[in-house]
């Protein structure tokens, strides 16, 4: 992001301003609105060099990099917003790859008419989480498009981090005997954000999950547990999120639906519109593959941390050649845990 | 929840299941129509035919609405919305129902059609409200438990004056698809139904007595928890023990024998029985289906749009059709996993997780591959 300073002879209006045309026009109003807001609140000495890249020290260690974009709608939702959740999602993908998050990157679309008041509190929600992680964001990018061809703010962001010398974790790494830890309750995000867009409230309001994983990542392996593979289950959820982990490693799973935790107020919505919290998207919990003989440990050092407190092992590995994850319902029965098809849509009657 | 859960608690399944494992002989079949897919669903999800013995046998029936929708009843609805410039409502499962020319509704929106999923009748208002200028059509399917949402509909249109919305009604009855599966010439291979749970809390259970008199099959209305299911499955080994057959009602807590007075009231007030109609798997069936009464024809799409319905035979491959009547089980129609999967469904049966197909697909396949 450059920072040109000049002096400007109305400051934006936050309360009833919108992003109009001239925002990603490159021009004075573009600088203005990088300065006052993105540099201001992102502030950090990178960022502040002010050049078209961030010019960063060595680091010590392999790096990982990652990127992920962001479309929720709503954009706000409780227990989190777009700008968080574009801060977490992003760490938490350098953080599975057992590597510690150093910086992100941030590339924002903006539609024509958005509401000033509105990207203001996105960027600072960005801010915050960025601070509360200790990953700054070190550049950017902003670009408008005509009202109609955008929905309000696309935000992409991307993240570099360095792993240790003793970590590699895959997702072709499990192999039968394995156990699979779940870091707490699933569906949270999902239900959250999709109660929120049907206009539905319950009793009981279902927050988002939304987190930065990478201090809980960063437990788990200084527990010394042999690590196989970390995943967070975001879109399509747990289920989803372990039949890629057995597609890649050539293997089947067998889980206890009894050990899978989910929250009341998301398994009575979940059972309000006929969805399966297993294919619920989750923000903030992550699964872990791990040597039978340190689940114990691991699961202790999970549990130590806040973020996976309600941590569980949820089942094992198992040798499979048609890579079928299992479950063993609560009633006793077996049934497949399958790929999400398509959407997941709720039943009709 | 509460209340849910403990229709879904483990240890009295266990009973159950050890009860019916004691009372069913094993020298005879107990070969069990469970008639509605939330039933199917629940006996998938849960993995009940594992808590049966090998003499139980479950046969998926046709009751998932968008199973038995013929490919030509979804053809009328892509047309109204590519050819009409209509904005097309229907339910999430309806979306995916595979139509001619490799199209679907959700594939036709892809392409430009404006079609919008809805989660009821009063969110197709809602759109016909706000879009004053658009026509909007309301493509209405589903069993005896979606006919009252959809009078309703009709009845709040035409006191509104509601005049750019109309109904594609294709509401279908459950007895007569039961007379279809059971009026098969040399008889079926079946011992008794677990009967609709929704369904029957709308039509009550009197009108499947006639199965158990004429058809001598006993009927046990049960509720969509997997205890529900096992009971149901209890009682119905019971009955066929004893050579009894009548109706049963496990489902006391939903269901009376007279059913929902106020709804029949409505349906009675605003659709009238057609004549015949096509089910995927069935084929033509007489007064199966429903139809608007004259008095509403203004909110018919059909009529007001002049969209005829033309039959289009099913991929000849699929098995839906023996699958719906009972007479094969998924995993014995040849392009059943392989051609056609829950993500490229061929037949309707693999549409919708409710469908027989899906439901062994996603749920249940290791009983193949494992054995």
């Amino acid at each position: 992001m450059s920072a040109v300073k000049p002096d400007y002879t109305r400051a934006l209006d936050w309360k009833h301003g919108r992003v109009d045309m001239s925002y990603g026009s490159g021009g004075r109003a573009m600088a203005q609105l990088i300065s006052d807001l993105f540099a201001a609140e992102f502030d950090n000495p990178y960022l502040a060099q002010g050049n078209d890249g961030a010019v960063l020290p060595p680091a010590n260690g392999r790096l990982v990099m990652s990127c992920d974009s962001h479309v929720v709608s709503p954009l706000f939702f409780a227990g989190g917003d777009i700008g968080c959740l574009s801060v977490h999602g992003t760490i938490n993908d350098v953080a599975m790859m057992g590597a510690q998050p150093l910086y992100l990157a941030a590339s924002f679309i903006l539609e024509e008419g958005f509401p000033l008041a509105d990207l203001k509190r996105i960027v600072e929600s960005m801010a915050k989480a960025s601070r509360e992680a200790g990953v700054p964001i070190v550049t950017g990018d902003t670009k408008v498009v005509e009202q109609g061809k955008g929905d309000g703010v696309f935000i992409t962001t991307t993240g570099v981090g360095v792993l240790r010398e003793d970590v590699t974790l895959s997702g072709n790494m499990a192999r039968p005997g394995d156990r699979i830890l779940l870091s707490g309750a699933i569906g949270d995000h999902g239900m959250a954000v999709l109660s929120q867009r049907e206009g539905l409230t319950f009793d009981a309001p279902i927050v988002s999950d939304t987190a930065a994983l990478h201090g809980l990542v960063a437990a788990m392996l200084d527990s010394g547990a042999a690590l196989r593979c970390l995943r967070d289950p975001t879109r399509g959820g747990l289920a989803t999120t372990l039949n890629e982990i057995a597609k890649q490693s050539g293997v089947g799973m067998m889980l206890q639906e009894s050990a899978i935790a989910v929250n009341q107020p998301v398994a009575a919505a979940c059972e309000f519109l006929g969805l399966d919290p297993l294919y619920v998207a989750n923000e903030g919990k992550l699964i872990a593959i791990c040597a039978p003989q340190d689940a114990e440990r691991l699961l202790t050092a999970m549990r130590a941390h806040p973020l996976g407190a309600e941590s569980s092992i949820i089942g094992e590995v198992v040798a499979d050649a048609h890579g079928f994850v299992q479950m063993t319902t609560r009633l006793g029965g077996r049934r497949v845990v399958d790929w999400l098809a398509g959407e997941q849509l709720p039943r009709i009657c | 929840m509460k209340y849910v859960d403990e229709f879904r608690d483990g240890e009295l399944a266990k009973n159950i299941a050890a009860n019916i494992a004691r009372e069913a002989s094993s020298n005879r079949s107990y070969r069990l129509m469970e008639f509605c897919g939330g039933h199917t669903h629940a006996i998938s999800r849960y993995g009940l035919a594992d808590l049966l013995p090998a003499s139980v046998r479950m046969i998926h029936g046709p009751g998932c609405p968008v199973c038995v929708l013929p490919i030509g009843r979804v053809d009328q609805a892509i047309r109204l919305a590519r050819e009409h410039d209509v904005i097309l409502c229907s339910y999430g499962d309806t979306l995916r129902v595979p139509a001619s020319d490799n199209l679907s509704l959700m594939r036709a929106k892809a392409a430009g059609a404006d079609v919008r999923m809805i989660y009821s009748t009063q969110d197709a208002l809602k759109i016909a409200r706000d879009n004053p200028a658009r026509e909007v059509v309301f493509l209405a399917i589903g069993f005896e438990t979606t006919t009252p949402p959809t009078a309703v509909a009709v009845k709040q249109a035409a006191a509104e004056g509601l005049g750019n919305f109309s109904i594609l009604c294709n509401h279908v009855l459950t007895p007569a698809a039961m007379h279809a599966i059971l009026a098969v010439e040399g008889g079926v291979a079946l011992d008794g139904f677990v009967g609709p749970a929704h369904v029957s809390t709308v039509i009550g259970s009197q009108p499947y007595e006639v199965f158990a008199r004429d058809y001598g099959k006993p009927v046990v209305i049960a509720g969509f928890e997997p205890l529900d299911v096992m009971q149901a499955i209890l009682m119905l080994v019971r009955q066929i023990n004893d050579g009894r057959s009548v109706v049963e009602n496990e489902f006391t807590r939903a269901v009376t024998r007279e059913g929902n007075r106020k709804a029949q009231a409505l349906v009675d007030e605003c659709f009238s029985l057609r004549d015949s109609f096509e089910w995927r798997g069935l084929g033509s069936v007489p007064h199966s289906a429903l139809k608007l009464r004259p008095e509403f024809a203004a909110f018919d799409a059909e009529a007001k749009f002049g969209v005829g319905y033309v039959a289009v035979p099913d991929n000849k491959a699929c098995e839906c059709a023996a699958i719906l009547r009972g007479q094969k089980r998924p995993q014995e129609c040849r392009i059943f996993g392989t051609v056609c999967t829950p993500t490229n469904p061929v037949g309707s049966c693999m549409v919708s997780s409710e469908g027989a197909c899906a439901a062994y697909y996603s749920y249940g396949r290791f009983r193949e591959e494992n054995t």
